[in-house]
């Protein structure tokens, strides 16, 4: 436990000293979810339709933008070799370092979405349940995403081969998280997707740990 | 304490060694030997834990490594060819962070101590991005100080260091051994030891 809080509080803290580095995602999800009113033009109708997917799918891409960084930069300077050898599991060091992720990556993404659900001409309620489905589903990807961090350790274009890898697994969700969105918009209501996405975020945070941990071992070999 | 059994290291498709056999007991140094290529590092990785052998094992107090992650963890020092510091963080938040990932409380007094005796007095508050390398080998160092290990396991320590910097880790060596402690080292320089007579081992001839 203590050992979990020491690796969340570290990453914290390595994250407050290279700002520049955690604003950069931040700036890519907004500009990306603004381009989309720019270009396709100001019909309330079409954006307030494509608005929750546009949202949830520039979330995915500034997640998997952070992603590859998760662990090569502790693996370039040698302070994750020196954390496996610490006497406690290494479960535990992969929960602690996605947690981390989320803390820093995804609770900014959860705090900027309903202002750039404004854009789309979402109001009320479907604001809502967007920050929902988007505080459910962030740490699933940062959970899922930390397994493709582990497997791409240490291999040229590394950040390529992290999308390739771990958006497929986004898929569930992406489809759950703006179909929540949509069915509130739709007047059908949101509790089946969230509760699908909510079995998923226990079955990830159950499995994903324990893979990334495995993938970590056999990348350090 | 420590003993390997018939360790053997493939790295691709080529064996660097096999059959490797080692023991090691309280108050004892061993030198690792070999020219470029042929293992010691693989060697150290294996003996610390980070790979595993192709086959054999390696035992710490009759316990096989794998099974007593926690006690070897303690127990256990491992100085690699990166210097495991972040660069963003001084030398004192480096020392006090590995130490509380470790398990172990370190208080300032002690870190600052360390890092003076191994001559960082004037930047234990710089980012440790602005050191020279071997300033940033000597902040590794003093973590090795402060570790309270029993078994060190040092892959090069010397690299980066100045002849200053070399005395002192041969003398941190002798005390450590003095006081009982154990090391495994390579090394491509002849190291002044005094009384200590170390054990040599020479990986990669047999191959």
């Amino acid at each position: 436990m203590k050992f979990l809080a020491t690796v969340i509080q570290r990453d914290i803290l390595l994250a407050t000293r290279r700002r520049g580095d955690w604003l950069t995602a931040q700036f890519f999800f907004v500009l990306v979810v603004s381009m989309f009113p720019l270009g396709i033009g100001p019909d309330p109708a079409v954006l307030r339709m494509i608005g929750p997917g546009v949202i949830w799918v520039a979330a995915l891409l500034a997640t998997l933008l952070s992603m590859s960084r998760l662990y090569a930069d502790d693996h370039r300077d040698g302070t994750l070799e020196q954390m496996m050898l610490s006497p406690y599991s290494n479960i535990v060091l992969a929960l602690g370092k996605s947690i981390a992720h989320w803390i820093i990556n995804g609770i900014p993404l959860l705090v900027i979405a309903p202002l750039l659900g404004i854009q789309f001409g979402l109001a009320g309620k479907v604001l809502w349940i967007l920050m929902l489905s988007l505080a459910i589903g962030t740490p699933i990807l940062s959970l899922l995403g930390s397994i493709g961090a582990a497997l791409t350790l240490g291999l040229r274009g590394g950040g390529v081969l992290i999308t390739l890898l771990i958006l497929p697994l986004y898929v569930p969700v992406l489809i759950f998280g703006a179909g929540a969105v949509e069915g509130t918009l739709a007047g059908i209501g949101a509790e089946a997707n969230l509760s699908l996405l909510g079995a998923f975020l226990v079955l990830s945070l159950l499995l994903a740990p324990w893979v990334s941990a495995t993938a970590l071992k056999i990348s350090l070999e | 304490m420590l003993t390997a059994n018939n360790l053997s290291c493939e790295r691709g498709e080529r064996l660097l060694f096999r059959n490797l056999n080692l023991e090691l007991n309280e108050g004892e140094a061993l030198l690792v030997r070999g020219a470029n290529g042929h293992g010691k590092t693989s060697l150290l990785r294996i003996l610390c834990g980070l790979s595993a052998p192709a086959s054999g094992e390696v035992f710490w107090c009759g316990e096989s490594i794998r099974a007593a992650k926690e006690t070897y963890g303690k127990e256990m020092a491992y100085v690699a060819h990166s210097n495991g510091i972040k660069e963003e963080l001084t030398p004192l938040e480096n020392m006090v962070l590995s130490a509380r990932l470790c398990g172990r409380g370190l208080d300032m007094e002690t870190a600052e101590s360390a890092l003076a005796q191994l001559g960082l007095a004037r930047c234990m508050d710089l980012p440790s991005r602005v050191l020279s390398f071997g300033q940033r080998r000597r902040v590794t160092l003093a973590g090795l100080l402060t570790a309270g290990a029993l078994l060190w396991i040092l892959d090069e320590p010397l690299t980066g260091l100045d002849v200053s910097g070399v005395a002192m880790v041969e003398q941190m060596i002798r005390d450590h051994v003095a006081a009982g402690g154990m090391i495994i080292a390579t090394t491509h320089h002849a190291l002044e030891l005094g009384d200590l007579k170390p054990k040599t081992l020479t990986v990669g001839e047999s191959a």
